[in-house]
C-alpha cells in the first residue's frame, strides 16, 4: 500500500503464492517488509564485516544499537515533517541551517541571557528555552510557508535562500563562538546515562506499547464487524500482534542490556553514598529521553496524517492541487501550516541536538537538510507528491543512520562513508520506482 | 416551464483574464427540473462561465441570483453551501486517493473526537456507488487504478451524493463508452424527474437534443442566444454554435 492514507480494509483473496497470501491476509505493506529486510542486511553485514574482518562484531551489541537509536532522533523528527512538505510537492532545504540557528538562540539564552536574572541551574530554564526553541521554529516555519504560498515564490529557492541565510544567521548570533555548557536539565533531552528512563521505567514503557498493539488489533476488528468489511483471518491477527509486542520487547530488552559506564557509575555512588560491590554495578540506561521524544513525535504526526482532516488534505494536495481547492481546500493556508509545523519540528530537533552535543555550535545541523529528506525518500515520499508515510520516514531515517554509523564502526572513513550515502539514496529511489510499476 | 423563480440566474456575468474578455455580458437561467445546454465552441467561455457559479472563478462583473436572492459565491465552499455541486471536465479527483476519500474530500465525515471516520465513510460511499454504478468494487485502491468510466462515476456519485439542488456537469461523457453514456443520460433523466436544475455543457449535438429542455449557446465570450431546444432544429443550433446568429422562428 504505498498511498498513505489506509482504506478501511482489504480484500483477503485466497488466491496465489503463499507468500502472497501471507500479504492479503495480514495487511502488511510489502514497501515497509523490503525497508525491515535492507535494515536487517544493513545490520548483520555490518556486524559480520566487523567479525570476518575486524576479529569482533560491533554493530549487534546494546551499546551500538542504543547510540543508534538516540543518534537517528535528530533526522527522524524532521523527517516526519518533510514527509508533509514533499508530499504537498514542495521541498525544505533550510531544515539544517533553521536547526543550526534555533540550537544557538537556544544556547545563549540558557547560558548567557536567562541565567543573569534567574540564576544559573534555574529549574525554569529549560522549560523557556524549549518553548522559545519551539516557537522560533515554527515563526520561522510560517516565514517559509507565506513566502511559497501567497508569494509564490518555489519553495526550492524559498529555502535555498534560508539554507545559506539561517547559517549566516547562526554565526552572527555569537560571531561564530561554541556556546556552552547548556543547561543541566536541558542536557537531559539530548539522552546520555541521566536522560535515559532507566529499567523500570523501559518496561512500564514496552508493556503499555503492547497492550496498545493490542487494543488497536481488538478494536480494527470491532469496527469492521460493525460496518460488516471482510475480516482479517484469526491466524494473522494473533501474528501482527505477536510480532508488534515482540519487537517492542525485544527492543526494550536491547535497551535494558546496556548499562552505565563504569566512570559515571563510580561518580554517581560517591555522589549518592553507594557503595560498589566488587563485581560492579549495573544499572539499565533503558530507552533515552530523545527516543521516546522521536516515539511521541512519530505517533502523533501519524494520527495527524492518517486520521484527521488536515493529514487528508494534505494527500489531496499532493494527489491534485487543483482538485483540492475545487474541493473547498484553502491550499495556500494548507502550505503555511505545513511549513509551521516542519520549522516547529527542526526547532525540536535543535533541542535534541544541541542538549546532545551540551553546546550550540555554528555548524549544528549541518548538512541535515541532506539527510532528512534522503530519509523521507528512502521511506517511500515520493517527490512527485501524494505518496508518503510518517513510518516510512522514521525508518529511513534509522536506515540512513545505521549506514552511518555502521561505517564508522568499521572505520570507513568520511570520504567514504558520503560516497556510500550517495549511492544507498540512488539506488533507493530506483528501486522503489520498480516497485510501484509492479505494484500498479 | 419558464414560469416562477429561477433556480439559477447568472445577470450580466463578465471576467476577464488578462485583457482577454472569456465571458462578456452573459445572462443565463435554470428553472428547477430543467436542463439546460451551453454550447460553443472551444474556448467559448461556456466553461469559465460555470466556473463562477461553482465558485472556482469569481466574476468581475454581473450578479448571481439563487431563488430570486442575490448571493456572492467567492470559493468552492460558497458554491456547496448553496447547494450547488459540480462535475468538472477534469473530474477533479485525487488520484492518490480512493473513491470515498474523493467523494467526501472537503466534507469528510468526523467521529465525536474529531477523528475521521473512515468506515462510515467507506460505507456511505458503497450505498451511492450501489446505486449508480452496481458493478463497481474497487473501494480500496486509489482512484488512479480505476478506468475512465469509473472514475466518472466517482465524479458523478460526489456531485449526487450530497442532496446538491443546481448540478453543473461540464461534458459528462466526453470519456465514456456508449453504454456508460447511457448511464449518465438515464441519471440526467432521473435527477431532472427529482427537480434538480441542471447545466450541461456538452459538445455532441444529439446529446443536447435528447437530453436538454433549453440550450444556450455562446461564441467569443458573448451569450449568442438560448432556445428551447423541442422548437427548433439541430441545424438550427449548430448554426448557432459555427455562425452565432439565432434562428429566426425560435424566440
Amino acid at each position: 500500500m504505498t498511498t498513505a492514507p489506509r482504506p478501511a480494509h482489504a480484500s483477503h483473496d485466497l488466491k496465489g503464492s503463499p507468500f502472497a497470501r501471507f500479504v492479503a491476509a495480514t495487511e502488511i505493506d510489502t514497501r515497509l517488509m523490503g525497508m525491515a529486510g535492507a535494515l536487517l542486511l544493513i545490520w548483520f553485514g555490518f556486524h559480520f564485516y566487523g567479525v570476518v574482518f575486524n576479529g569482533e562484531g560491533f554493530f549487534l551489541t546494546p551499546r551500538n544499537l542504543w547510540n543508534l537509536s538516540v543518534q537517528m532522533c535528530s533526522i527522524g523528527v524532521m523527517a516526519t515533517g518533510m514527509v508533509l512538505v514533499i508530499v504537498t510537492r514542495n521541498i525544505d532545504l533550510s531544515v539544517g541551517s533553521l536547526l543550526g540557528f534555533i540550537g544557538m538562540v537556544m544556547g545563549l539564552l540558557q547560558v548567557e541571557w536567562l541565567p543573569p536574572s534567574m540564576g544559573l541551574g534555574h529549574p525554569a530554564i529549560w522549560i523557556i528555552t524549549v518553548a522559545v526553541g519551539l516557537s522560533l521554529g515554527a515563526l520561522i516555519g510560517t516565514l517559509n510557508g507565506v513566502l511559497i504560498a501567497y508569494l509564490a515564490i518555489p519553495s526550492f529557492i524559498v529555502t535555498l535562500g534560508g539554507l545559506m541565510a539561517w547559517r549566516g544567521a547562526a554565526f552572527l548570533m555569537a560571531n561564530g563562538r561554541t556556546i556552552s555548557p547548556v543547561d543541566t536539565n536541558f542536557q537531559l533531552l539530548g539522552g546520555g546515562p541521566y536522560g535515559s528512563i532507566g529499567s523500570t521505567g523501559s518496561w512500564i514503557i514496552g508493556i503499555i506499547a503492547c497492550a496498545a498493539v493490542l487494543y488497536g488489533l481488538l478494536a480494527g476488528r470491532k469496527n469492521r464487524q460493525k460496518h460488516d468489511f471482510p475480516q482479517r483471518p484469526i491466524w494473522a491477527e494473533v501474528f501482527m500482534g505477536a510480532l508488534g509486542c515482540a519487537l517492542i520487547l525485544g527492543a526494550v530488552l536491547v535497551v535494558d542490556s546496556y548499562y552505565w559506564p563504569k566512570g559515571i557509575v563510580k561518580a554517581y555512588a560517591e555522589a549518592n553514598n553507594i557503595i560498589v560491590p566488587p563485581e560492579g554495578l549495573f544499572i539499565s540506561l533503558g530507552f533515552a529521553y530523545p527516543v521516546l521524544i522521536l516515539v511521541t513525535v512519530a505517533l502523533l504526526m501519524t494520527v495527524l496524517m492518517t486520521r484527521t482532516r488536515f493529514g487528508r488534505y494534505v494527500f489531496a494536495i499532493g494527489g491534485n492541487p487543483e482538485a483540492a481547492a475545487l474541493s473547498g481546500i484553502n491550499v495556500r493556508w494548507m502550505t503555511v501550516k505545513i511549513y509551521a509545523l516542519m520549522g516547529m519540528l527542526a526547532g525540536l530537533s535543535a533541542v535534541i541536538s544541541s542538549a546532545r552535543l551540551t553546546s550550540a555550535t555554528n555548524a549544528l545541523g549541518q548538512t541535515d537538510e541532506l539527510y532528512v529528506i534522503a530519509a523521507a525518500v528512502i521511506g517511500g515520499t515520493s517527490l512527485a507528491g501524494g505518496v508518503g508515510t510518517i513510518y516510512g520516514a522514521v525508518l529511513g531515517a534509522l536506515v540512513m543512520e545505521s549506514l552511518r554509523t555502521g561505517m564508522v564502526l568499521i572505520g570507513f572513513d568520511t570520504a567514504v562513508q558520503n560516497i556510500v550515502v550517495g549511492l544507498v539514496l540512488i539506488v533507493a529511489v530506483y528501486l522503489d520506482i520498480i516497485y510501484r510499476k509492479r505494484t500498479k | 416551464m419558464n414560469k416562477g423563480t429561477p433556480l439559477v440566474e447568472m445577470r450580466d456575468i463578465s471576467i476577464a483574464f488578462g485583457g482577454i474578455k472569456a465571458v462578456d455580458h452573459v445572462s443565463v437561467d435554470l428553472h428547477p427540473g430543467e436542463v439546460v445546454g451551453l454550447l460553443g465552441h472551444n474556448g467559448a467561455g461556456k466553461s469559465t462561465l460555470i466556473k463562477c457559479l461553482s465558485g472556482a472563478y469569481h466574476a468581475d462583473s454581473g450578479q448571481i441570483l439563487i431563488n430570486g436572492q442575490a448571493v456572492s459565491i467567492n470559493s468552492p465552499r460558497d458554491a456547496r453551501a448553496q447547494n450547488i455541486e459540480t462535475i468538472y471536465q477534469t473530474l477533479a479527483l485525487a488520484d492518490n486517493l480512493t473513491a470515498a476519500q474523493n467523494l467526501f474530500l472537503g466534507r469528510e465525515l468526523v467521529s465525536s473526537r474529531g477523528f475521521l471516520d473512515e468506515s462510515t465513510m467507506e460505507a456511505e460511499t458503497r450505498k451511492i456507488m450501489g446505486r449508480l454504478n452496481p458493478n463497481f468494487r474497487k473501494f480500496n485502491v486509489p482512484v488512479s487504478a480505476l478506468s475512465g468510466g469509473q472514475r466518472q462515476s466517482v465524479a458523478i456519485a460526489r456531485a449526487v451524493y450530497f442532496n446538491a439542488k443546481i448540478l453543473i456537469m461540464d461534458e459528462p461523457t466526453a470519456a465514456l463508452g456508449p453504454q456508460e453514456t447511457q448511464m449518465v443520460s438515464e441519471l440526467i433523466q432521473e435527477l431532472k424527474a427529482q427537480g434538480l436544475g441542471i447545466f450541461l455543457i456538452e459538445h455532441d449535438i444529439h446529446n443536447v437534443m435528447k437530453l436538454c429542455d433549453r440550450a444556450s449557446v455562446m461564441k467569443n465570450g458573448q451569450l449568442v442566444g438560448t432556445v428551447d431546444v423541442n422548437q427548433v432544429t439541430d441545424e438550427d443550433i449548430l448554426s448557432m454554435i459555427i455562425l452565432g446568429k439565432k434562428p429566426a422562428k425560435a424566440a
